[in-house]
């Protein structure tokens, strides 16, 4: 086992890291920026070494600085957590290079599954349904042309580099390709540094469905079931829930049997997870996440495994110590990301926490990084709390996040709680009809109401 | 190994005044250093100095006290209104000779141009020099060789010349 991890992250998961070590009885480092030296994970560590200024490019994403914290205070392993270095290859490459063990799968998988071309290509050749669409890089416009004359229209371009919905166009008709492809790939190549397109039918009303899976390094592979995310806004999940109402047993032991072969197939090891589109019928393979993810909350509510626990076990050389049959799914589980920011314009809201209160009792559970006095910095990710609840079946636990929203307070900044509470009032999402445009029909829907004049109807 | 070996090796590394001394066996290590363990809040109170000044054994399998927020105190910033503070643009190991047997780039009362190498900073197996950015007088010299260091951390106090 490990002696000593160094936490490469901040906020929410940089503190459910260390919560996980302290639980195994390893020691954590924590680092951090100049912004970040009265954050919660900072004070939770049993060390922290400053790494840089503020900005993340100077800190958080600074290998050197992050090796050289790692090395001063002889840690023996790194946990990337989230966003930031967890699915950069490079820098696991560097972990191993500096026989640091870097937790979470080895530097080729994450390189060959950060390519999303060769990602389809390999998931396609084992046999994973994905989408119909180009065989690799599509380069000219006329190749594009050729592409949808074969899988027909409407078809989205996405960077081979790609991912947070950067570089990805929707297009409906011939006329609109050749505007299409340059902006995508201008917008590809100002983000990845890499301007390479693919393309793939369009699904107009999918939902997003993902399988976990949990892989140790002897070739054992498990799948934890899905989570559906199709809450999202601009490609940021807002609400994740499982199990899916839209999966049938059958579906979902099906799913993640794919999952899991697919994960062994190409020597995965760690927690990860494989996003699916699923158009009511059929599922799709969209990208593999090779970290632990936002949400894997709501899959530890419903099945009692620690992902991040696992994650260091596994890390360490362990076995799984559990089989696909002992895996056992327990109600629903939802999660809300409790973003800083203001609930109408999703513009972000940083600044000074007078106040909070938490809410608690059976089924909820809050992770976050906040307290009162703390300050937000407007440098990082906007999420400030992750609430979680689980119950029997989906009606309860809807009402419990109801009263749990409900006795959530936050004084001092704008969260998008007040939305949170709007959209478990929405009978969409109650019925769960779900589909990834749910929050754009749900905004058009809330400004029609609001523009309806008072007193009428 | 038993407590009397131990203490055996602690008195001497102390009499010798080595910065850091560490030893591996098949089933042990030991590492001991006489400046403050790599906890790298500034925390720099006349106590805390004094107790760190002490060989400190550092079984690596002790835990360490948590972290407490860092705290700016109140020398470090009496410091920074009368002089010039170096800080470490790097995470890393401090160094204050180019090498072991070799003697200190600069000492306290040396005076110091801008570009003078005032020390280095190792990270990740590279050797950074650190220089002088003003003209002036070191005052204090706040790191012990072979201590790590994080960023922004004050090395050097410098009492900047006074024009004529």
């Amino acid at each position: 086992m490990f002696r000593k991890v160094l936490i490469a992250n901040r906020g929410e998961i940089a503190c459910r890291i260390i919560w996980a070590c302290q639980e195994l009885g390893i020691q954590t480092v924590a680092v951090f920026s100049e912004a970040d030296r009265d954050a919660l994970h900072v004070q939770l560590a049993d060390q922290a070494v400053c790494i840089g200024p503020a900005p993340s490019s100077k800190s958080y994403l600074n290998i050197p600085a992050i090796i050289s914290a790692a090395e001063i205070t002889d840690a023996d392993a790194i946990h990337p957590g989230y966003g930031f270095l967890a699915e950069n290859a490079y820098f696991a490459e560097v972990c191993e290079a500096c026989r640091i063990k870097f937790i979470g799968p080895p530097s080729s998988v994450i390189r060959l599954m950060g390519d999303k071309v060769r990602a389809r290509e390999t998931m396609k050749a084992l046999g994973v349904p994905v989408l119909p669409g180009s065989d690799g890089v599509v380069r000219t416009v006329e190749e594009a042309l050729a592409v949808i004359e074969q899988i027909g229209l409407p078809v989205i371009l996405k960077a081979a580099a790609g991912g947070g919905g950067r570089g990805m166009r929707i297009v409906r008709s011939r006329e609109e390709l050749p505007t299409a492809f340059q902006t995508a790939q201008s917008e590809a190549e100002a983000a990845f540094k890499n301007g390479d397109l693919y393309i793939e039918r369009y699904l107009e009303r999918p939902r997003h469905i993902e399988i976990q899976v949990l892989a140790d390094e002897h070739g054992q592979v498990v799948h934890l079931g899905e989570r559906e995310c199709s809450i999202q806004r601009r490609y940021q999940k807002l609400i994740e829930e499982a199990p899916s109402v839209a999966l049938t047993p059958e579906l979902r032991a099906e799913m993640g049997a794919v999952a899991a072969r697919a994960a062994r197939e190409i020597g995965y090891t760690s927690a990860g997870t494989m996003e699916f589109l699923f158009d009511g019928e059929r599922y799709y393979f969209m990208e593999m996440n090779t970290r632990i993810q936002v949400e894997h909350p709501v899959t530890e509510m419903i099945t009692n495994v620690d992902l991040v626990r696992e994650q260091i076990l596994i890390a360490a050389g362990e076995p799984l110590s559990f089989r696909q049959e002992e895996i056992i799914f327990f109600g629903h589980a939802i999660e809300c990301r409790v973003n800083a920011e203001d609930p109408e314009t999703f513009t972000p809201s940083p600044g000074t926490i007078t106040a909070i209160t938490v809410p608690g009792g059976p089924g909820v559970r809050v992770d976050t990084a906040i307290y009162p006095g703390y300050t937000v910095p407007p440098y990082y990710d906007s999420l400030i709390a992750k609430l979680i609840v689980r119950d029997r079946n989906r009606e309860r636990a809807l009402a419990k996040m109801r009263r749990a929203l409900d006795g959530f307070i936050i004084e001092g900044i704008k969260t998008n709680i007040p939305m949170h509470q709007k959209i478990f009032q929405d009978p969409d999402f109650i019925a769960g009809r779900l589909s990834t445009h749910f929050m754009e029909e749900w905004m058009r829907r809330m400004k029609a109401l609001e523009e309806e004049p008072i007193g009428l109807g | 190994m038993n407590i009397k070996e131990l203490k055996e090796i602690i008195r001497l590394v102390a009499e010798k005044e080595f910065a850091e001394f560490e030893l591996e066996q098949p089933d042990f290590k030991l590492r001991i250093r006489r400046n403050a363990p790599p906890i790298i809040h500034t925390v720099e109170s006349s106590a805390a100095r004094a107790a760190s000044s002490s060989a400190v054994a550092e079984p690596i399998q002790a835990p360490s006290a948590p972290a407490t927020p860092v705290v700016e105190t109140a020398p470090q910033v009496e410091d920074e209104k009368v002089y010039h503070i170096i800080r470490s643009p790097i995470v890393g190991t401090f160094y204050r000779a180019p090498n072991p047997t070799a003697s200190p780039f600069v000492e306290v009362g040396d005076h110091v141009e801008p570009g003078t190498v005032l020390c280095i900073i190792e990270a990740m197996k590279l050797m950074n020099e650190i220089t002088s950015d003003v003209a002036g007088e070191v005052v204090k010299i706040y790191v012990e060789n072979g201590q790590p260091v994080e960023y922004g951390q004050p090395l050097f106090a410098i009492k900047p010349n006074t024009r004529a």
